[in-house]
């Protein structure tokens, strides 16, 4: 049971982090200016949207439950497990970010999803 | 440069940037630490010797170098791209990975690993020709 939970952390909670900085960085808005000082400024603008500390929060709780399921079980098997973020992403961007997702970029998720599970289950 | 090539240009170069800094991060922490070898951090001393050995680790400044540059270029890219777009297309760092993992490395990559390279690879081009952005700022 216990390793469920972490499992459904690894991938809602570090799916929900990385929405979480995508929505902050929308609202920042659109970086075009790429100059040290510019991006300094950015991410300085960033750091005070609470989307962006929300998303680091979830991000930090995903990867201490990555290290607590690694302690408990193999890579080979939970890296697959993972491979699952991407689904829960493009769900995520079209609910939660208001993102198109089109038939053909569900077919691409769906063909990194099962191409991650399969690399990780080929590592012998 | 007009701005649909334009965007098309920096969102293709910001992702290239994670699919290489991201996994380089990885592999030289996990080298960094792996040369400080076990440690014991259950005392304060050994806390503090364990963290004295980690900040004077070239590697790991390194990994960490990597990893911040991995984590600035996802911010920027999330800007203006969707995650829905940048997620799946930032998976060819396992492409990556497994390509230096045996040109450079000279590891044995299992056909069952390059059969998910390859899926992966077909994914990313299928999500990369999609555009990048269906939304505005919000």
């Amino acid at each position: 049971m216990l390793v469920f939970v972490l499992y459904l952390l690894i991938v809602g909670a570090g799916t929900g982090g990385e929405l979480c900085v995508s929505r902050a960085m929308k609202a920042v808005g659109e970086v075009k200016d790429f100059r040290p000082a510019a991006l300094v400024r950015v991410i300085g603008r960033a750091l005070r949207v609470p989307w962006m500390w929300a998303g680091l929060s979830l991000m930090g709780t995903a990867f201490f439950s990555l290290l607590a399921v690694l302690s408990r079980e193999n890579v080979s098997l939970v890296v697959p497990v993972t491979a699952l973020s991407y689904g829960a992403g493009a769900l995520g961007g079209k609910f939660f970010l208001g993102e198109r997702v089109t038939a053909r970029r569900w077919a691409g998720v769906l063909l990194v999803c099962i191409g991650v599970a399969v690399v990780f289950l080929g590592q012998r | 440069m007009n701005s649909f090539a334009g965007l098309h240009f920096k969102t293709y170069l910001l992702i290239f940037l994670m699919v290489i800094f991201g996994p380089l991060g990885n592999v030289l922490l996990g080298k960094g630490m792996k040369r400080i070898g076990m440690v014991s951090i259950g005392t304060q001393a050994e806390t503090i010797d364990f963290l004295s050995h980690v900040l004077r680790s070239g590697t790991i400044w390194l990994g960490i170098g990597s990893l911040i540059i991995f984590f600035v270029a996802n911010m920027l890219v999330l800007s203006w791209a969707d995650y829905s777009y940048v997620q799946p297309a930032s998976s060819a760092a396992y492409a990556i990975s497994a390509l230096l993992a045996h040109f450079l490395l000279h590891e044995v990559v299992t056909p069952m690993r390059w059969t998910g390279v390859l899926l992966i690879c077909l994914g990313v081009l299928v999500v990369g020709r999609t555009p990048p952005r269906t939304t505005e700022s919000m």
